[in-house]
């Protein structure tokens, strides 16, 4: 499985991301927000947590127009995976490649710390090696991270069952605890909490593995 | 040619930042304050003759997001 790691100014957690993937087994490259093109052959594209831009305007706005972005989203609208995580989702959420908006916490709090997620489906390359309802230990570190989406959009995602996480505990707000979410092709996942934060006992907590193991599985028997 | 463009959550969003400023302003003693509502102000300055509707573009590609946002657009 071939995947690319888009860094920004600001991006933090592309080395923990590319780290993740390689341990799962893929062949990972990193990708500069100024690079107009994805390497080709690319079977999975990362965004990334951190400050992209600084934050500056809205989370994950500027970094949204970027020209790798536009890459992004052919590679995505081509049928490619694509996976964002944290700011990530922010950035996947400022594109339209999945629905709703990510707004400040609803405590106003930065908030870092591991929390419980349930498994919402199973259906999806990213979800697949978890059991349906159960619950797995992530790292959350945001402060806009409280999940809006309008009516139309939330009875979409619950109807079409794209939500792919929620807290078990809400700790930001977020609309029906949702922590997660796909797009309507199942293939871009958009979520807050970090699963290349959890990728070792170690590290609190090995349920991330899951994930990225299935995630290369998946798309390698593609 | 100036453009203010007025960001702000769209009515039924819940502000939270707002009800924190509403909060603090009640802490302060100031009674009577129903709400809070806080936005941002993006001021640009432009090549005269600009269209409106390039204006518009700019607001609905990039100034703002029309899931969470709207905005008010005040040319001199």
């Amino acid at each position: 499985m071939r995947a690319a790691v888009v860094v920004f100014p600001g991006s933090n957690c592309d080395r923990d991301m590319v780290e993740a993937l390689r341990q799962s087994g893929a062949d990972v490259a990193k990708v500069w927000h100024k690079d107009a093109e994805l390497p080709t052959g690319l079977d999975l594209v990362a965004i990334p947590g951190g400050f992209s831009f600084g934050d500056y305007l809205r989370c994950g706005a500027i970094a949204a127009q970027s020209p790798i972005c536009r890459a992004v989203v052919d590679h995505a609208t081509r049928g490619g995976y694509v996976l964002g995580v944290c700011n990530g989702f922010q950035v996947l959420s400022e594109t339209g490649l999945v629905p709703g908006a990510l707004m400040r916490n609803s405590g106003l709090k930065f908030l870092c710390k591991t929390v419980g997620l349930t498994v919402e489906t199973q259906d999806s390359a990213f979800t697949a090696g978890y059991s349906l309802g159960s619950e797995i230990q992530v790292p959350i570190a945001h402060h806009d991270g409280n999940y809006y989406a309008t009516e139309d959009e939330l009875r979409a995602l619950e109807g079409e069952d794209r939500v792919a996480f929620r807290y078990s505990d809400n700790p930001n707000g977020s609309m029906s605890s949702i922590a997660g979410v796909l797009s309507a092709n199942r293939r871009v996942l958009g979520m807050m909490p970090h699963p290349e934060r959890a990728m070792d006992a170690q590290m609190g907590s090995a349920d991330g593995q899951a994930l990225f193991r299935a995630l290369v599985e998946q798309t390698t028997l593609a | 040619m100036k453009a203010i463009v007025t960001v702000m959550l769209k009515n039924g969003v819940l502000d939270p930042q707002g009800e924190a400023v509403k909060s603090a302003l009640g802490g302060l003693g100031f009674s009577g304050v129903n709400s809070v509502r806080q936005g941002k102000v993006i001021e640009l300055d432009l090549a005269e003759g600009t269209d409106p509707a390039v204006i518009d573009e700019m607001c609905n590609r990039l100034l703002v997001n029309a899931v969470i946002e709207s905005y008010q657009l005040d040319i001199t």
